[in-house]
């Protein structure tokens, strides 16, 4: 299995670079993974990655994008509770890419 | 594009011990992406999905009965649980967690996901599908 060497600490990841074990993700990993995609984290993706976690300790899966977008804008409000927003801020798919950097699984049903 | 049949998803086995039920979970929510017309039937040992306060600490699985109460963010909003199927097991809808969708078309009030019907409603139910997965 892959893993991402950061600050002394050893993170597993599966072949699509999702994290292999939840527990690892801290706030560390999910800038350096952000940062092998060449993007940088603002307070509006943290906003987005803290959602997802809230939602994965809830419901115990990653939304589908869906999903997501009508409940961000049901949380969020309704400016970014839509695709368009969403896909700015996470040009790779929002569930896929914002998955990745709350160290979710996959979401279920993305292909 | 694609059209949209009607998809229900029949679930006989309980929760854990088999990888039945979460399978079944799994493609529910999968067809549901697809924006098919998906609902849920839970007959015979397939009632023990849905009880309250599952805990499966001590059999080292992951507790997925979280996971039925986002089916209405999905709009899966109809889980038919067969009566005498609780009867025979000595339970009731209490004993059933409680889920619940938003009505979007109702000013998002609250409604009740579950409803519970007798064996000759659910195959009338049954009846009126295009697609019927048994798990």
């Amino acid at each position: 299995m892959a893993s991402i060497e950061l600050n002394g600490k050893s993170y597993e990841v599966d072949e699509e670079g999702y994290l292999a074990n939840l527990n690892d993700w801290d706030e560390d990993i999910a800038k350096e993974m952000a940062r092998l995609d060449g993007a940088e984290l603002t307070d509006a993706h943290w906003e987005v990655i803290n959602f997802l976690r809230e939602y994965y300790d809830e419901y115990q899966i990653a939304p589908a994008v869906r999903v997501l977008t009508k409940a961000i804008g049901k949380k969020l409000g309704k400016d970014k509770g839509n695709s368009k927003y969403l896909y700015e801020l996470f040009p790779y798919g929002p569930a896929k890419q914002a998955c990745k950097y709350a160290g979710l699984p996959k979401p279920t049903g993305c292909v | 594009m694609s059209t949209v049949k009607k998809f229900l998803f029949l679930n006989r086995k309980a929760p854990y011990g088999t990888i039945y039920a979460l399978e079944s979970l799994e493609v529910v929510l999968i067809s549901a992406a697809f924006e098919q017309d998906v609902s849920m039937a839970f007959v015979d040992d397939g009632v023990y999905q849905l009880l309250k306060g599952q805990k499966t600490d001590g059999i080292g699985m992951k507790n997925f009965s979280p996971t039925y109460s986002a089916l209405g963010d999905y709009d899966i909003t109809r889980l038919y649980v067969e009566k005498e199927s609780l009867e025979a097991r000595g339970l009731t809808v209490d004993d059933l967690m409680d889920l619940k969708w938003e009505d979007e078309d109702d000013d998002w009030a609250e409604k009740d996901s579950i409803i519970v019907v007798s064996s000759a409603e659910l195959a009338d139910i049954m009846e009126q599908q295009e697609v019927i997965l048994s798990f």
